[in-house]
């Protein structure tokens, strides 16, 4: 047995079922021993969707994501993907081959120090010295990376290490690393004092993040929510964990948020953060949500909690676990006129958006607003109701992110996006990943011309492994949230935001085999979509998209 | 605010750079680093000098924390340990000023450790402020070289430990 083969024994004893990648000499003992087990591999058409197909099938199997990749430009490659996923706080495992390690460090061909470059997006990284180690990193790399707070791990795998011969191989049954323990179960005290202040809060609300996904804690949360009537908003993270029509749910928080989910915060006299960043997109500023509130953070990184706003209660550990604890205390309290408060808000909100839309079509009819195609506000509201209840929806990068943020209706589905990294492109691969995750889901990705074309390569895969993920590309022909940027700010001084209307979609997806539909008439919204939907097969969607619509 | 990090980590290839380019990455500041053994010689020592705000301060305390190198972090003021730093300086003498640094080794408790006819080294290992103090006496004389190592620290003895 060479270190090939113990490599893929490992991952084989990990579960993996998937591995995305592209093979390239360094790589190749790997490539030649993965024939020998059950493991299914996905031939991806350029590295960075490798690690975001990985991530895609990450977020919907709760597994950790496998992508292997060659050494230098092969491991370049993939960084935009490790970084995308370490800012969402995925699970990966990524495995770059590398030239011979008596060579490292003398510039060979194809050598890049992958480890060294990688080093910021990683939550941990490994150079293999000794093919007899693999097995041990291997079971800490699972367990680091789907662990505490969730992120990419890197295997940086030479090629002699891969060839070299190992005698004994056993899987070691657990981990033993001094220096990793994270913490999951929340402090008794801290969580005793939550619910001290949850009976003397008049306004509470409970802002849920990312962090609901990755513990898999929709379902408490939820549970919590409704046994003590308190109300919820969410990040964009945090979208779906909790039914958009759900009663107890304000919307989305944050610059591209609901008025009513960002007026709730404001007003709120209690904010309990869960498993979110406090971040810049979601909360301008920090030390706003500290004014005249309790802020209570609950994350599993002991390093979020204070590092942009100082919380009255800081309580670590992991959220699925912290609110089956909060289920089993019983508490009174009722918050009765702060949810008839914020129904206020909501309808206030809600008015307005129909005065807007009034106001748009009115404009529109009067020629004093020239906008063609399709109002993306309502065909997001209308894709996502057409779609099954349990679909996962991939949104892109750009407007056609925040149109799917504010207007995605969650059902039972799962919404899922590049939020920290903001990557153009990745709802194509990554939608390809989720599909692979659960094959039985309908999958839609929703990107704009310009993501679509970043990544457009992997039309190839999805034909060629039969993976039939739906695709929505809105298409106005620009840059749009650039453009929209440089309306605002520069007084319409456009640079460098025109796509040009090529390529024609259609003979994209001719070329590539797969169906397509285009939807220029609002009138046609609901049957093309049929259409679009109706079969588990791969489709495009091309959706004509004025370039002055704003979002 | 100033910041002593007393650091345990792996001693493992790499480990060095993990750690210093945490600082960068998060633009900390490093005032002075200084790498070692340790008893155990799977267990290096650092000593990472910051400084900041308090918010500033407690993050670098966690992100070392959470690098999976790092075994344990010790976080304390200048006041609370002791603290120690080594300084070589060269310089050129003649026969005016001679006797003059001499007596300024004397009474700084530093000591000359080679010479020639027109230069000779001292060394010094004191606390950063003598070592500064020190420093300013040569100012008058010309200085070749001067090389320091950065705080070494170590929090006082304690009974209850």
């Amino acid at each position: 047995m060479n270190g090939a083969d113990a490599m893929v024994k490992c991952l084989a004893a990990e579960g993996v079922e998937y591995v995305f990648g592209y093979p390239g000499v360094a790589i190749c003992p790997f490539y030649d021993s993965i024939l020998q087990t059950e493991i299914h591999t996905v031939l991806i058409r350029q590295e960075q969707c490798a690690a975001h197909a990985a991530s895609g099938y990450a977020r919907i199997s709760g597994k950790v994501g496998v992508a292997v990749v060659t050494s230098g430009p092969g491991a370049t490659n993939l960084i935009t993907g490790i970084a995308t996923a370490f800012a969402d706080s995925i699970p990966l495992v990524c495995i770059t081959g590398q030239v011979d390690s008596k060579m490292m460090g003398s510039d060979v061909f194809q050598e890049a120090d992958i480890s060294g470059a990688c080093e910021s997006f990683v939550k941990y990284s490994y150079i293999v010295r000794n093919a007899a180690d693999i097995p041990r990193i291997v079971k800490e790399a699972f367990y680091i990376a789907n662990t505490g707070r969730r992120g990419p791990v890197l295997i940086d795998l030479p090629i002699d290490v891969q060839q070299q011969t190992i005698r004994h191989f056993s899987y070691p049954e657990s981990v033993n690393l001094r220096t990793y323990k994270p913490t999951v179960t929340g402090h008794a005290v801290q969580i005793k004092k939550v619910i001290t202040q949850l009976e003397r809060a008049k306004r509470p609300i409970i802002c849920v993040g990312g962090g609901v996904h990755l513990s898999g804690a929709a379902a408490e949360v939820i549970r919590f929510i409704e046994k003590n009537d308190i109300p919820a908003v969410s990040t964009m993270m945090g979208l779906s964990a909790i039914p958009t029509e759900h009663p107890l749910f304000y919307g989305m928080v944050g610059n591209n948020g609901k008025p009513y989910g960002n007026r709730a915060m404001n007003n709120a006299d209690m904010v309990i953060m869960v498993g979110a960043r406090v971040a810049d997109r979601s909360i301008s500023q920090p030390d706003l949500i500290m004014e005249n509130k309790i802020l209570v953070h609950i994350d599993v990184d002991p390093a979020e909690i204070g590092k942009n706003a100082g919380p009255t209660i800081p309580l670590v550990g992991d959220i699925k676990h912290v609110f089956e604890e909060f289920n089993k205390i019983d508490f009174k309290a009722d918050y009765t006129d702060w949810i008839d408060q914020l129904d206020g808000y909501k309808d206030d909100a809600r008015d307005a958006k129909r005065r807007r839309m009034f106001q748009r079509e009115e404009e529109i009819l009067a020629h004093q607003k020239d906008l063609t195609g399709i109002n993306p506000v309502q065909f997001i509201r209308q894709l996502s109701l057409a779609m099954k209840e349990d679909a996962v929806y991939v949104a892109d990068v750009g407007q056609n992110q925040m149109w799917s943020c504010s207007n995605y209706v969650a059902r039972g589905g799962r919404f899922m996006t590049s939020g920290g990294m903001g990557t153009m492109g990745y709802a194509l691969p990554a939608a390809m990943g989720a599909k692979v995750a659960a094959p039985g889901r309908q999958v839609v990705g929703v990107c704009g011309d310009g993501g679509f074309q970043m990544t457009m390569q992997e039309l190839a895969t999805i034909s060629q492994y039969n993976i039939p993920v739906k695709l929505v590309i809105l298409k106005n022909t620009v840059l749009g949230l650039v453009r929209q940027y440089q309306h605002y700010n520069y007084k319409d001084r456009y640079s460098v935001i025109d796509l040009g209307s090529k390529p024609d979609l259609s003979l994209i997806a001719q070329a590539y085999g797969i169906g397509y539909l285009r939807l220029d008439n609002s009138l046609k919204t609901d049957s093309t979509l049929a259409a679009f939907l109706a079969e588990d097969k791969s489709m495009i969607l091309e959706v004509d998209v004025d370039r002055d619509e704003l979002c | 605010m100033k910041r002593i990090y007393s650091i345990l980590v792996e001693n493992r290839a790499g480990v060095l750079c993990k750690t210093a380019g945490l600082f960068w990455r998060r633009c900390f500041n490093i005032d002075s680093i200084t790498v070692g053994e340790t008893q155990d010689k799977e267990v290096s020592s650092m000593v990472i000098v910051s400084s900041g705000d308090e918010r500033t301060l407690e993050q670098i305390e966690k992100q070392l924390n959470k690098k999976l190198d790092v075994i344990k972090v010790k976080t304390f003021d200048e006041s609370e340990s002791i603290n120690r730093e080594l300084l070589l300086v060269k310089i050129k003498y003649n026969r005016g000023n001679r006797r003059d640094i001499m007596d300024n080794c004397q009474i700084m408790g530093a000591r000359i450790v080679d010479m020639s006819r027109s230069q000779m080294m001292i060394e010094m290992c004191d606390t950063p402020e003598r070592v500064a103090i020190f420093l300013d006496a040569l100012k008058s004389v010309s200085i070749v070289e001067i090389t320091r190592t950065g705080i070494l620290a170590m929090t006082k003895c304690n009974e209850t430990v």
